[in-house]
């Protein structure tokens, strides 16, 4: 498994994909940490971690889709499918490589509280919240867009599938208060957004972990069966 | 050393492969031949594990392919059909990455690249990154991953598709070395391949086998239908007046017949029921008949190629 893990993560390096969707993340996330600190005035992370949502739904998809898409439109699953390691250490080897990449990419932004921690006195409670959070959300994404890399040989048809689903849970949680009040409570806990706003505020509720872990787990769960199913399946 | 049981695969509406059953003996060469979409690639995936099977058993170093998969596909070397691999590594990367994946380490692991690099005579590129390789090559680091770990069974999916002449000679080279101490199923569309290195032949037909057998086998099979080469001079006669003629001869059954000035050439074939009857003789006798002059008249042997096509056609 642990060759397979650092092949994996060597491939993201390999090409120029990591570095540019990780420079274009930092930027954009920079710009949006930046525009309203100084408007609002307020040594506080809440405004970058709701953009910070919007753009993992974009670029979290984009560092996933690669994963069994490109095996299957190089022909080198066949290779990896035929060596002596089962398919579940390859779908977590190749799943724990995006969420180093994603982590690394996260850590990036560490910066910005850096900041924060300078110009006046930030709840550190609530940052680290925050960023559990956002690192949670990039591990449900992370996992949405590697059972979408199964299903295609596409990346594009990966990505936007992943990205679909994503922008589902992500818009889902944004729009909760425009819902029928019967649906809402249902709806609004299936998206992001609640579950990262009581982590933003520092609070760690059980609730909030068992969703990020439901959601990741089903995924990969998914994902696990469909590849296990094109070896198995009659 | 592998072992197949009524083995069928069926995609959708297309029966890919259908009941076979075969076995390859322990350090035994098979060739497996047969036109595009007869089931030989299927049969390889199946196993190597790739895939399953729809029906029966397949047993790989003793090994069921579906049932103990891990373990089989530890005693296989596969070169899958187009040859995938990572171009974005080199050579050596690759072979050490497959070396870490199959378990091996160390001073073993080291030894065991070595030895894959010196047999497949890669060492001038290992340093170069695989997507800049030429096919033959590319076609050799596949070869080399595949003898990696030492496996006592090698299944390659046509291993000398798209080479020059002098890499495919190199690679059935190899083959044959290999021989000694491996057990290899091999497909191809070369026939002069299969007969040159393989210990038996199965001919695949809509994914059945046609005909089983070593190539002197076969080659019997097919040596009821000698070919005979006939060239006459016969001025101002008509090929189909030729063709009419060394058909009336009855035992003949006519193949091509073309007009090249003067002369008259026919690829003929000897019908089954000739029996003992010499050709060449009544060949000749026609001509004296019909006052042609029998410029050459010659037999041929008896082909892979003619036992391939009757049983695929």
């Amino acid at each position: 498994m642990t060759a397979v893990f650092w092949k994996e993560l060597r491939a993201y390096f390999d090409t120029p994909a990591a570095y540019v969707v990780s420079v274009v993340m930092l930027l954009i996330a920079g710009y949006l940490f930046a525009q309203p600190l100084f408007l609002v005035n307020q040594a506080s992370l809440s405004g970058f971690v709701d953009n910070a949502q919007l753009l993992l739904v974009f670029f979290v998809p984009a560092v996933a889709m690669r994963l069994y898409a490109e095996e299957r439109r190089s022909g080198t699953i066949e290779i990896l499918s035929t060596l002596p390691v089962g398919d579940l250490e390859v779908l977590s080897a190749k799943y724990l490589a995006a969420m180093s990449l994603l982590t690394f990419m996260l850590a990036g932004t560490c910066f910005y509280p850096a900041t924060l921690g300078l110009l006046g006195r930030p709840d550190w409670g609530a940052v680290a919240g925050a960023y559990a959070g956002l690192w949670l959300d990039c591990a449900a994404l992370a996992a949405i867009g590697l059972w979408a890399s199964t299903l295609t040989r596409n990346q594009i048809v990966a990505f936007i599938t992943a990205f679909l689903i994503g922008f589902a849970l992500f818009l889902v949680g944004k729009i909760n208060i425009l819902l029928p009040p019967a649906f809402a409570p249902a709806l609004g806990f299936l998206g992001f957004d609640a579950h990262i706003e009581t982590l933003s505020r520092g609070v760690a509720d059980t609730r909030d972990l068992a969703y990020f872990a439901s959601l990741t787990g089903f995924f990969l769960y998914l994902a696990y069966l469909r590849i296990s199913l094109r070896r198995s399946a009659p | 050393m592998i072992s197949t049981k009524g083995l069928t695969k069926i995609y959708g509406p297309v029966r890919a492969i259908d009941a076979l059953e075969f076995e390859v003996r322990p350090r035994e060469v098979m060739g497996f031949l047969g036109p595009n979409g007869a089931g030989k690639t299927t049969t390889l995936r199946i196993l190597s594990a790739f895939v399953a099977p729809t029906a029966g058993t397949a047993v790989v170093a003793g090994r069921d392919v579906v049932s103990d998969n891990l373990e089989a596909r530890r005693r296989i070397g596969y070169l899958p059909e187009n040859n995938p691999l990572y171009d974005e590594m080199d050579a050596a990367e690759y072979l050490e990455w497959t070396a870490s994946v199959r378990g091996l380490r160390g001073a073993g692991k080291l030894k065991r690249i070595r030895s894959s690099v010196e047999a497949c005579g890669i060492g001038s590129v290992a340093g170069e990154p695989i997507g800049l390789l030429s096919k033959g090559y590319r076609q050799r680091v596949g070869l080399a991953a595949a003898i990696l770990h030492d496996p006592p069974v090698l299944l390659l999916d046509e291993p000398t598709s798209g080479l020059d002449p002098n890499q495919a000679a190199e690679v059935r080279g190899l083959i044959g070395r290999l021989k000694a101490e491996k057990t290899v199923l091999f497909s191809t569309h070369i026939l002069s391949e299969a007969q040159a290195i393989s210990d038996r032949i199965i001919i695949l037909h809509r994914g059945r086998i046609a005909a089983c057998g070593t190539p002197q086998e076969l080659l019997a099979a097919a040596g009821g239908r000698r070919r005979l080469s006939v060239s006459v001079k016969a001025e101002g006669t008509d090929p189909e007046a030729v063709r009419k003629k060394l058909e009336s001869l009855g035992a003949l059954a006519c193949g091509d017949i073309r007009a090249e000035g003067g002369e008259i050439r026919a690829m003929v074939e000897e019908a089954e029921e000739s029996g003992a009857v010499d050709l060449r003789e009544r060949v000749f006798q026609a001509a004296v008949e019909s006052g042609w002059t029998l410029l050459e008249l010659k037999r041929g042997e008896a082909s892979l190629e003619s036992a391939f096509r009757e049983l695929t056609q």
